[in-house]
């Protein structure tokens, strides 16, 4: 009862923490060119490499420092959220609808249906996802829409796998067979009964995909394959940052700090949601 | 009874097999007539709750029927559309499970459950549908209807979850109700009152019902016929009186012989007899023989 009611307690402080930081994030990200402080893209030699606020030389106004270009770095990592969040909910949202219908039906019609789709899951699963993204962007050219439509492609077959064994689990319950016995049909009792079960696992799983998405669109950034070089990314930021590792930490460690923050939210977010929309865990 | 009634449930030499050819139910014939309460006794593995399943048509794919026919109030359900079946026993049939925790859906509240199930199958209004599941929760002595409605199973005891099915399965007020072993996943202390409970709503609702249990003590308290099943085998019919006081069967007899008595816990409590077990090996065997001959 006791150790419930601790990890109830975790499990809440979990929720408040993580949502707390991705609800600043967003707000910042939405509110952008109100809230940043500087033009993300003005350059200013006379600026270059001013350490954060609380060191010797920072200049009000540059919170967090700026980069070798003098570009403000706290304005570029909120215009940088932009393109992070458009990416984690577009990405994410997509692989999930895929993902967890195909895993839906495979889960609860069994037979030929699920041979099919398994099958498909498991050639999928075989190409190395990171590979796969480069290969994706490379094909279909750089650009917003194909980071997401890359992610998307390569990530449903984790909502497919995880939601086919959870439908399969429920499908076996008696209440299923009940509800056969009582008349309802089978695409009704797959949407009505079975699905209301496997929702908690769908939103820990979409969660914990968009701080994946987030990685993934830092990732292409990184390698210059993602968005046009002109917007600010965080993965194009780390990139800036690490070849002035030396003269200016701040520009690496700032726009690292904030991507590993942003993504252990989204996990922690997602299990905290579990927790809350699952009635017998509640 | 009437003999010119039709039989609620008539089962016609019944048989299933599984993928391998194994028979599971090997030529069942029984007929549960309006209002009556029949057991269905045997071990462990013998097909009870398959022949239950054949009825209500929630058979596991795997098993197949080969052979006979099931009548519902006089319709032969092989006969009918898959769409017609499914209404049909829907509208006159019901179950009380084995398990009352699982036969409920966990993430749905007590009452939406109960009321959907008037409203969408049957085309009740939802003030009836309402209306109907508290008589029934008050038939079955829940207190507090307000609270249990609004409750998710997990939320209810074991017998608490077990008297919802059971108020559950009268409310549509089917022509039959198949009984799982409604009371082997309950605390003691609760069996009793479960079984006390669906005997009192059987009589008041004149529901026939196909009784499945292995405890010849429920039995005699709740039926008034028994078909007695070895193997996927009818092996002894009889009404219930009869049968207690006059056993044809040695199989029956040795079952009888291995139920303990509450005047003599120990002394009566035997394993089934070899010999009559190699009598039922080989009944069993020539039934096969001569179900073979015609099927190929
Ligand atoms: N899904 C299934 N697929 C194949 N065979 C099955 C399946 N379920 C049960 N069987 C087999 O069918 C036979 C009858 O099983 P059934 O569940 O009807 O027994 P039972 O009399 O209800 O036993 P119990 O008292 O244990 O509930 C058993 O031999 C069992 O192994
Ligand atoms: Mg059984």
């Amino acid at each position: 009862m006791d150790e419930a009611r601790i990890s109830r307690h975790g499990s809440r402080a979990r929720l408040w923490l993580a949502g707390g930081w991705l609800l600043i994030a967003l707000l910042a990200a939405i509110f952008a060119p109100l809230v940043a402080p500087q033009d993300p893209l003005a350059q200013d030699l006379m600026l270059e490499r001013l350490p954060p606020f609380w060191l010797d030389g920072a200049e009000p106004g540059y919170w967090l420092g700026t980069d070798s270009l003098g570009r403000d770095l706290l304005s570029r990592l909120i215009f940088g959220a932009r393109i992070a969040f458009i990416v984690a909910f577009a990405a994410a949202l997509a692989a999930c609808l895929v993902g967890s219908t195909l895993g839906l039906i495979a889960g609860y019609f069994g037979g030929w249906a699920d041979r099919i789709i398994s099958r498909i899951v498991d050639v999928w699963m075989a190409f190395p996802p990171v590979l796969f993204a480069i290969l994706l962007v490379a094909v279909l050219g750089t650009g917003l829409s194909s980071v997401i439509i890359a992610i998307a492609v390569i990530d449903w077959t984790r909502f497919c796998r995880v939601i086919r064994a959870e439908t399969m689990g429920q499908s076996r319950m008696d209440y299923v067979e009940n509800a056969r016995i009582a008349g309802y049909g089978r695409i009704g009792i797959m949407l009505r009964e079975v699905l209301p079960n496997v929702v908690p696992s769908i939103v820990a799983l979409l969660s914990l995909e968009m701080g994946i998405a987030v990685i993934v669109e830092a990732i292409l950034s990184f390698v210059n394959l993602s968005i046009s070089t002109d917007d600010p990314t965080w993965g194009g930021i780390i990139a800036e940052g690490r070849l002035s590792i030396h003269q200016a930490w701040w520009v690496l460690v700032f726009p690292l700090v904030t991507l590993i923050l942003t993504v252990l939210s989204f996990s922690q977010f997602g299990e905290g949601l579990r927790a809350r929309f699952d009635p017998v865990l509640r | 009874m009437n003999a010119l009634a039709k039989p609620c449930l008539d089962i016609r030499s019944l048989s299933a097999v599984l993928p391998n050819g194994l028979r599971v139910l090997r030529s069942v014939s029984l007929a549960v007539e309006p209002g009556e309460v029949r057991a269905l006794v045997g071990e462990s593995g013998a097909g009870k709750t398959m022949i239950g399943k054949a009825v209500l048509g929630v058979l596991p794919s795997s098993v197949r029927i080969v052979e006979g026919d099931m009548l519902l109030e006089g319709e032969d359900l092989g006969k009918l559309q898959a769409k017609a079946r499914r209404t049909l026993i829907g509208a006159r049939t019901a179950l009380i499970p084995q398990d009352p925790l699982t036969a409920l859906n966990p993430s749905r509240r007590i009452g939406p459950q109960m009321t959907d199930r008037l409203v969408r199958i049957l085309g009740w209004s939802g003030e009836k549908a309402d209306a109907r599941i508290r008589q029934l929760l008050d038939e079955v002595q829940i207190r507090e209807p307000e609270r249990v409605l609004k409750c998710y199973p997990h939320e209810l005891s074991g017998g608490m979850r077990q008297r919802v099915l059971i108020a559950a399965a009268f409310a549509a007020e089917p022509r039959l109700i198949v009984a799982d072993e409604p009371t082997t996943a309950l605390d003691v202390t609760v069996q009793k009152q479960i079984l006390r409970l669906i005997a009192q709503l059987q009589r008041e609702h004149g529901t026939a019902i196909l009784f499945v249990t292995h405890d010849l003590g429920v039995v005699a308290k709740i039926s008034q016929k028994v078909s007695v099943l070895y193997a996927g085998k009818v092996v002894e019919e009889a009404e219930t009186a009869a049968l207690f006081a006059a056993p044809q069967h040695p199989y029956t007899r040795a079952l009888m012989a291995a139920t303990p008595r509450y005047t003599d816990p120990f002394a009566s409590l035997k394993p089934v007899d070899e010999a009559v077990l190699a009598g039922l090996a080989s009944e069993i065997a020539a039934a096969d023989q001569a179900w073979r001959r015609p099927h190929g």
